[in-house]
C-alpha cells in the first residue's frame, strides 16, 4: 500500500493542513476557560496528531509512524484524557479556569511566539524545500505554545494540559521529518507518554501536598 | 471692523495664492530661487518654491480661503486678536518659501507666536489659558529642535545655512541620526505625532472655530512639509531603509491613539483634534514606508507611499477645516460644543447638516470621498510594502496595516457618533431646539469646501498628478503612469481605484432603486409618534422628551471605552449607586487618560517642578545665605584658576 | 462584442443577486426549521413578505428627519452597487477593473454608517444601542478583514477580486495552509458581519441581539422592505465572495458565451447551497454569545488571519 503517483503537492499540503489544526488547537488551548472542553480540546489535538501521523506513514510508506499514529491514538488521544477526567472528577475541581495574562495579551503573545520559531527555523532549512520549513515552524510553535500554556495558565489541569502538548510538538516535528527508524519514533511515542505520566503526578502531587498553585 | 478687513484681505489673497500655486503645479517651470538683498550680516535670506512647498502651498491656501471667510461671519469671537489671522497665514507661507534655515526658523517662530495669540482669544477662561501654555511650551521646544537640526545640517555643509548647499553635503553617520531624532521631536511634535500630541486636544479646542480649522488642517501640514523636506530632502538620497521603521511604529501607534480619543471626548472640537492626531498618525506611516523603501531602491513603491501620504494630507486638509467651521457654527447657534447639550440640529440648520455630514463620510473613509482616496493609496503601499525584504520588517507592516484598519474603523464609528449625537436625534436642551442656520459668509466656506472635497475625492488621480513634481523631486520616480484622471493604480498592468467608475455604479444603483421604488410601493406616509416599542409621551416640562432616554456621546462610546479604553486609555467607570432606602438618582463617573500623558509629560512636569522648587530655594535664602553662596562661589572661581596655573 | 458580453453578464447577475437574495434567506430558515424539527415556512416566504411590505403605507416618527428617509435607499444602492462588483458565476464583466476588495469593504461602511445615523436619527433608546453595537463590531472586523485581504494580496500580487479568482484558480498557491487559516477568518468576520449567531440572532430582539434588528426598529412598509432587503443581499454579497475568492472553479472565464454561463450558474447555486447548509447547520448547534465576548469571537479573526500572513510570508520565501 504506497502513495499514488504525482501525489506529492496534494500529500504534503494535507500534512500540513493537519499540522495547521493542531497549532490552531495549541492557541485554543490558551484561551479556553471550560474544564472539560479544555480536555476535550487536548484530546481533539491528539487525534489530529495522530491523523498526521498516520497520512505520513501512508505517503512515506513507512510502518514506524503507522504504529506511532496508533500509539499516539491509544496514549494521547483515549488514555490521557480519560485519566485526567477522571482526576478532575476525584478531586471536585471547578468548572472554570482563569487565565492570568488577558485574552489579547496572551494571544498577541502566541503570535509572537510563532514568528520566533519562523526566525529560528530559518538558518537551519535555508536549503531544504519550502514545506520542510514549514513542517520544522510548525512543530517548534506548538511545542513553544506549549510552554507559554503552561506558565499562563494557573489551573493545575492546564498546566499538565501544556507539558503533554510541548510533547506534541515534538511528535509533530518527528512526523514530518522523512525516514525515520521504528526504534526512534516509537522511543519517541514512549518517551512522552512517560513525561505526561510523570508530570501528572508531579503537579498533582505539589497541588495535593502543599495546596499548591490556585485553582 | 478690523477683522472684516483682514478676513476681506486674507480672502483675497489666498484665493491669488491658490491659482498662483495651481498654476505653478500644473506649468512646472522647475525649482525657482531668489535671493532678497537683505538678510543676516554675511547671509541673504533665500527663498525657494519647487514641487514640494507648491504642492503644500496649494493646500495651505486652498484652507486659508475657506477659514478666512468663516472669519468674516459674525459668529466667531475673533474681534480682538483678527489682526494675527493674516500673520499666521502669512508665517505659515514664509516656512513654505524658504531656502535656508534662518527663513525656515523665522517661520516656524512667526507660526508659533501667531498661533498663541489666537488661541488666547477667549482668554477669560482658565482651561484656554492652560490650553495655550502647554501649546506655546511645545511650540518652543519644537522649534528649538528644529534649529538645532537645521544647525547640525549646516555644519555638515561647512555653515552654510542654505539648502541647496545642505543638499551637496548630506550628514552621515551618527549625524544623520541625531538629524533624525531632533526632525521627529520638532516636526512631530508640531504636527501632531505620538506621543508628542497631548498639546493638541486642548489648544484646538479653546481656539475660535476658523482659527482650529486653520491650525488643524494647514498648520500641522506646514510640520509635515518641513518633516519631509529635512528627512527626505536635506538629508540626501542616501540614508538607509531603517530610518522607516521609526515613523512606521509612531505612525501607527498614534493613529489608534488617536482615533479611539476622538470616540471618548465629550466636546465636537476636541473629538475632532484627536481624530487629526490620528490622520497624522496614517500620513505618517506613508511617510516611514516611503523612506524605508528608498533605502531597499525600489522608487515605484516609494513614490505610491509618498503620494498617498500627501494625497490624505490634502484630503485630511480639506475635510477637517470643514468639520471643525462646521462645529463653529454650531457652537455659535447653540451655544455649545459640548455633545450632551446639542442634538435634533439637522432640523434647523439643513445646510451645515448636509456639508458636515460630507466631511463626516471622508473622516469614515467611505468610497468615493477623498478620505477613502487617501486610505486606498496608503494601503496598497502597505501592501506591496513586504517587497523590501527582512522578517521583522515584513512582521511590523502585518501589524501596522492591522492597527491602520483598526484606526480607520475607529474614525469611522467617531464619525458616526459625533454626526449622529450632535445633529440628529432629538435636542437635548432647549438652546439646542433654538438654534439657527449659519451665516451668509459660513454657509459659503462650507460648501466650497465641501464641494472641493467631492471633487477631489471623485478625481483622486488629478491629485496625485499635482503631487508629480514633488515626488520628481524627492524620489526621482513618479506616478505618470499610474495616476491618471479616471483611476490610480498600484503598479503597472494592475487595476486600481477608478472614484469616478464607483461614483457612476453608486448613481446607477441609486437611479435603479427610487425606480423599484416608485414602480411598485405604495407612496406617501403618515407621521406619528415614534414606536420605541412603547414610548410614554414625556412629562409637560420635558417638551423634547428626556435626553437620558437618547443615546449620548459618553453612552455610544462605552462598548470601545469599555473594550479598548481599559487597556489603552486607563478608562475607569465607577457606579455611585444610593443605598437603599435613598431617593437620590445614581451617578456614573468615567475617567481616562491618555498613556502619552501620563508616560511622557507628568514625569517631565515632575522633574520641572522638582527643578524649579530646587532654585525657589536659592531665591528665598537669608541675607547671611545669600553672601556665604557668593562666597563659596568666589573660593570655587579662584580654586580653579590656582589648579589651572601650571606649576 | 467583449464589451457586449462584459454588459450581459453584468446585467445577469445584478438580476439574479437581486432576485436570489430573498430565496437564500428563504432557504436558510427552511433548512434550520427542519433541523430543529419543525416543518418550516416556505422558501418564497421572504418574498412574499417584501410585497407585503410595500403594499403598505409607512409611519414616519414626528422628529424623523430627510436622512431617515433616505437612508435605506442609500444602503440598498450601496449594496446593489458592492453585488455588482463581486463576480458570481462569471469572471470579466464590465465592473472586474472597478472590482476591488478594498472598494467593497468601504461599500459595505458605506451601508452601515448610514444605517447607523438612521438607527440615531429618532432619538430612541434603541436605535442607539443597535448603532454603537454595530459600529462597535465593525472596529474589530475590520482588522480581521484586512490581514484576509493582506494574505490574498500577497498569494496574488493585486486586491482585484478577478485577479485573485484567477491566481487560485490556476492552483499557483504555494501554501494551501495558509488559504485555509484566511478561508476559517473570512467565515468568523462574515458571520459577525451580517448579523448571524452567535453574534447576532436575525429573528428576534433581546438584549443578546440588539444589533442590528433594534437599529431599524423604527421602519415600516417599503423602508423595512428595503432594509430587509439590502439585509439579503448582503448574505447573499458574503456567500458569494467567499466562494470567488476561495473556490473559484467552476465560473466562466472571461470573455466566454452564454453556453458557457449555463454551465457555470448551477455550479455557482451548488456553492450557495452549500455554505447555506453551513451555516443553518452551524447557527442551530450554537448558542448566542455575550456582548462583549464578541470581540474575543473576532480577535480569532485576526489572529488567523495574522497566522495565514506569517505563513505565506514563510512559504513565499520572503523569509
Amino acid at each position: 500500500m504506497g502513495p499514488l503517483p504525482g501525489a506529492g503537492a496534494i500529500a504534503d499540503q494535507l500534512a500540513h493542513l493537519l499540522g495547521g489544526v493542531v497549532l490552531v488547537l495549541s492557541f485554543v488551548l490558551l484561551y479556553q476557560r471550560r474544564l472539560s472542553a479544555v480536555i476535550d480540546t487536548y484530546a481533539m489535538q491528539a487525534w489530529v496528531l495522530a491523523a498526521a501521523a498516520l497520512w505520513q506513514g501512508w505517503v512515506q510508506d513507512s510502518l514506524a509512524l503507522y504504529i506511532t499514529g496508533a500509539i499516539t491514538v491509544g496514549t494521547m488521544g483515549v488514555a490521557v484524557p480519560i485519566a485526567l477526567r477522571h482526576i478532575v472528577r476525584r478531586q471536585r475541581i471547578h468548572g472554570t479556569v482563569e487565565t492570568m495574562l488577558g485574552i489579547f495579551p496572551g494571544m498577541a503573545a502566541g503570535v509572537a511566539l510563532v514568528a520566533l520559531a519562523v526566525l529560528l527555523v530559518r538558518p537551519a532549512t535555508m536549503d531544504s524545500p519550502v514545506l520542510a520549513r514549514e513542517d520544522m515552524a510548525l512543530a517548534l510553535s506548538v511545542v513553544l505554545l506549549g510552554l507559554l500554556v503552561m506558565i499562563t495558565r494557573r489551573a493545575v489541569v492546564l498546566q499538565v494540559v501544556g507539558f503533554i502538548s510541548v510533547g506534541n510538538g515534538l511528535l509533530l516535528g518527528i512526523v514530518g521529518v522523512r525516514g525515520i527508524p521504528l526504534v526512534a519514533a516509537l522511543s519517541m511515542a514512549l518517551l512522552v507518554l512517560l513525561g505526561a505520566a510523570v508530570s501528572g503526578v508531579f503537579f498533582f502531587g505539589i497541588h495535593e501536598r502543599l495546596g499548591g498553585t490556585r485553582r | 471692523m478690523s477683522r472684516r478687513i483682514a478676513a476681506a484681505g486674507s480672502v483675497g489673497l489666498c484665493g491669488l495664492g491658490c491659482l498662483f500655486a495651481l498654476a505653478y503645479l500644473l506649468s512646472g517651470p522647475g525649482s525657482i530661487t531668489f535671493t532678497l538683498p537683505f538678510g543676516l550680516p554675511g547671509t541673504p535670506i533665500v527663498l525657494a518654491l519647487d514641487g514640494l512647498s507648491g504642492f503644500f502651498l496649494l493646500l495651505l491656501m486652498a484652507v486659508g480661503l475657506a477659514t478666512s471667510a468663516a472669519v468674516l461671519d459674525d459668529s466667531g469671537n475673533c474681534e480682538a486678536t483678527a489682526p494675527f489671522f493674516p500673520a499666521l497665514l502669512g508665517a505659515m507661507v514664509l516656512t513654505l518659501l524658504a531656502g535656508d534655515v534662518f527663513v525656515l526658523a523665522l517661520g516656524l517662530a512667526l507660526m508659533s507666536l501667531a498661533a498663541f495669540a489666537l488661541v488666547l482669544t477667549c482668554h477669560e477662561e482658565p482651561e484656554v489659558r492652560e490650553a495655550a501654555l502647554l501649546y506655546i511650551g511645545m511650540a518652543i521646544l519644537g522649534t528649538v529642535c528644529l534649529v538645532l537640526a537645521g544647525a547640525q545640517l549646516a555644519s555638515s555643509a561647512g555653515w552654510d545655512w542654505r539648502f541647496a548647499a545642505i543638499r551637496a553635503h548630506p550628514p552621515e553617520g551618527w549625524r544623520a541620526g541625531l538629524v533624525l531624532a531632533l526632525a521627529l521631536v520638532g516636526a512631530g511634535s508640531k504636527a501632531g505625532l505620538a506621543p508628542l500630541h497631548v498639546w493638541l486636544p486642548p489648544a484646538h479646542a479653546a481656539a475660535p472655530a476658523p482659527v482650529a480649522a486653520l491650525m488643524s488642517g494647514a498648520m500641522t501640514k506646514v510640520a509635515l512639509y518641513v518633516l519631509v523636506r529635512l528627512l527626505f530632502d536635506l538629508c540626501g538620497p542616501a540614508q538607509p531603509g531603517w530610518w522607516g521603521v521609526p515613523l512606521l511604529m509612531l505612525g501607527a501607534g498614534g493613529a489608534v491613539l488617536g482615533a479611539l480619543r476622538a470616540n471618548t471626548e465629550g466636546d465636537i472640537k476636541a473629538a475632532l483634534a484627536c481624530s487629526t492626531v490620528g490622520n497624522m498618525g496614517l500620513i505618517v506611516v506613508g511617510l516611514g514606508l516611503a523612506l524605508a523603501a528608498r533605502g531597499a531602491d525600489l522608487s515605484t513603491l516609494a513614490s505610491l507611499a509618498l503620494g498617498g501620504a500627501l494625497l490624505h494630507a490634502l484630503a485630511h486638509g480639506l475635510f477637517k477645516s470643514l468639520l471643525f467651521l462646521g462645529a463653529g457654527a454650531v457652537q455659535h447657534a447653540a451655544g455649545s460644543r459640548r455633545l450632551d447639550r446639542l442634538g435634533g440640529l439637522i432640523q434647523c440648520m439643513p445646510v451645515t447638516t448636509a456639508c458636515v455630514l460630507a466631511g463626516a463620510a471622508s473622516l469614515a473613509a467611505l468610497p468615493p470621498s477623498p478620505g477613502f482616496a487617501g486610505v486606498w493609496t496608503l494601503f496598497q503601499a502597505v501592501l506591496g510594502g513586504p517587497r523590501i525584504g527582512g522578517f521583522g520588517l515584513q512582521m511590523l507592516l502585518v501589524l501596522v496595516a492591522g492597527l491602520m484598519a483598526l484606526a480607520i474603523a475607529l474614525g469611522a464609528a467617531a464619525a458616526v457618533r459625533l454626526v449622529g449625537v450632535a445633529f440628529l436625534g432629538r435636542p437635548r436642551l432647549p438652546r439646542a431646539a433654538a438654534a439657527e442656520e449659519a451665516g451668509r459668509p459660513m454657509r459659503m466656506a462650507l460648501i466650497g469646501l465641501a464641494s472641493v472635497s467631492t471633487l477631489v475625492g471623485v478625481f483622486p488621480g488629478a491629485v496625485l498628478v499635482l503631487v508629480g513634481p514633488a515626488l520628481r523631486r524627492l524620489l526621482t520616480t513618479d506616478l505618470t503612469n499610474r495616476a491618471g484622471l479616471l483611476s490610480v493604480v498600484p503598479q503597472n498592468n494592475l487595476r486600481g481605484y477608478s472614484a469616478i467608475g464607483i461614483a457612476v455604479l453608486l448613481g446607477l444603483s441609486a437611479a435603479l432603486v427610487v425606480l423599484l421604488v416608485r414602480q411598485r410601493a405604495t407612496p406617501g406616509h403618515r407621521v406619528g409618534p415614534a414606536w420605541d416599542c412603547g414610548f410614554r409621551a414625556p412629562p409637560a416640562w420635558l417638551p423634547f422628551g428626556d435626553p437620558l432616554t437618547q443615546y449620548g456621546g459618553a453612552s455610544f462610546a462605552q462598548p470601545l471605552r469599555r473594550l479598548l479604553g481599559t487597556a489603552l486609555l486607563a478608562a475607569s467607570e465607577r457606579v455611585d449607586t444610593p443605598a437603599p432606602g435613598e431617593v437620590r438618582p445614581a451617578h456614573i463617573t468615567v475617567e481616562m487618560r491618555d498613556p502619552a500623558e501620563r508616560g511622557l509629560f507628568q514625569p517631565v512636569a515632575a522633574v520641572r517642578a522638582r527643578l524649579s522648587a530646587f532654585a525657589e530655594i536659592i531665591q528665598a535664602l537669608t541675607l547671611h545665605r545669600a553672601l556665604a553662596l557668593m562666597f563659596a562661589a568666589l573660593v570655587l572661581f579662584l580654586a580653579v584658576v590656582a589648579l589651572m596655573e601650571p606649576f | 462584442m467583449t464589451v457586449l458580453l462584459g454588459l450581459a453578464s453584468l446585467v445577469v447577475h445584478v438580476a439574479l443577486m437581486l432576485t436570489l437574495a430573498p430565496v437564500l434567506v428563504g432557504c436558510i430558515r427552511w433548512m434550520k426549521a427542519r433541523l430543529m424539527g419543525r416543518v418550516g415556512p416556505s422558501i418564497m416566504q421572504p418574498w412574499r413578505d417584501l410585497l407585503r411590505l410595500t403594499r403598505k403605507l409607512p409611519v414616519l416618527a414626528e422628529n424623523a428627519s430627510w436622512l431617515f428617509r433616505a437612508a435605506p435607499a442609500a444602503a440598498f444602492a450601496a449594496m446593489v452597487a458592492a453585488a455588482a462588483l463581486v463576480p458570481g458565476f462569471a469572471l470579466g464583466m464590465t465592473t472586474a477593473p472597478l472590482a476591488d476588495l478594498l472598494v467593497i469593504v468601504g461599500l459595505l461602511a458605506l451601508a452601515r454608517c448610514t444605517l447607523a445615523l438612521a438607527g440615531l436619527d429618532t432619538g430612541t433608546a434603541f436605535g442607539g444601542i443597535g448603532a454603537c453595537r454595530e459600529m462597535s463590531f465593525a472596529a474589530f472586523a475590520e482588522p480581521a478583514m484586512l490581514l484576509i485581504i493582506f494574505a490574498l494580496a500577497l498569494l496574488a500580487g493585486s486586491t482585484n477580486i478577478d485577479a485573485i479568482a484567477l491566481v487560485v484558480r490556476e492552483g499557483g498557491v504555494g501554501s494551501r495552509i495558509s488559504l485555509g487559516f484566511a478561508l476559517v477568518a473570512i467565515v468568523a468576520v462574515g458571520i459577525a458581519e451580517n448579523g448571524r449567531s452567535p453574534v447576532d440572532n436575525p429573528a428576534a430582539q433581546l438584549e443578546l441581539t440588539m444589533v442590528r434588528e433594534v437599529m431599524t426598529l423604527e421602519y415600516s412598509a417599503r423602508h423595512l422592505a428595503l432594509i430587509e432587503w439590502t439585509a439579503a443581499l448582503k448574505l447573499l454579497l458574503w456567500m458569494t465572495l467567499i466562494a470567488t475568492l476561495f473556490m473559484p472553479f467552476g465560473m466562466a472565464a472571461p470573455e466566454s458565451g452564454p453556453l458557457v454561463w449555463l454551465l457555470a450558474l448551477p455550479i455557482w447555486w451548488l456553492k450557495l447551497a452549500v455554505l447555506a447548509a453551513m451555516l443553518a447547520l452551524f447557527e442551530s448547534t450554537i448558542a448566542e454569545m455575550r456582548v462583549f465576548r464578541v470581540p474575543e469571537f473576532l480577535g480569532m479573526a485576526v489572529l488567523l488571519g495574522l497566522l495565514a500572513v506569517v505563513f505565506l510570508f514563510v512559504s513565499q520565501g520572503f523569509v
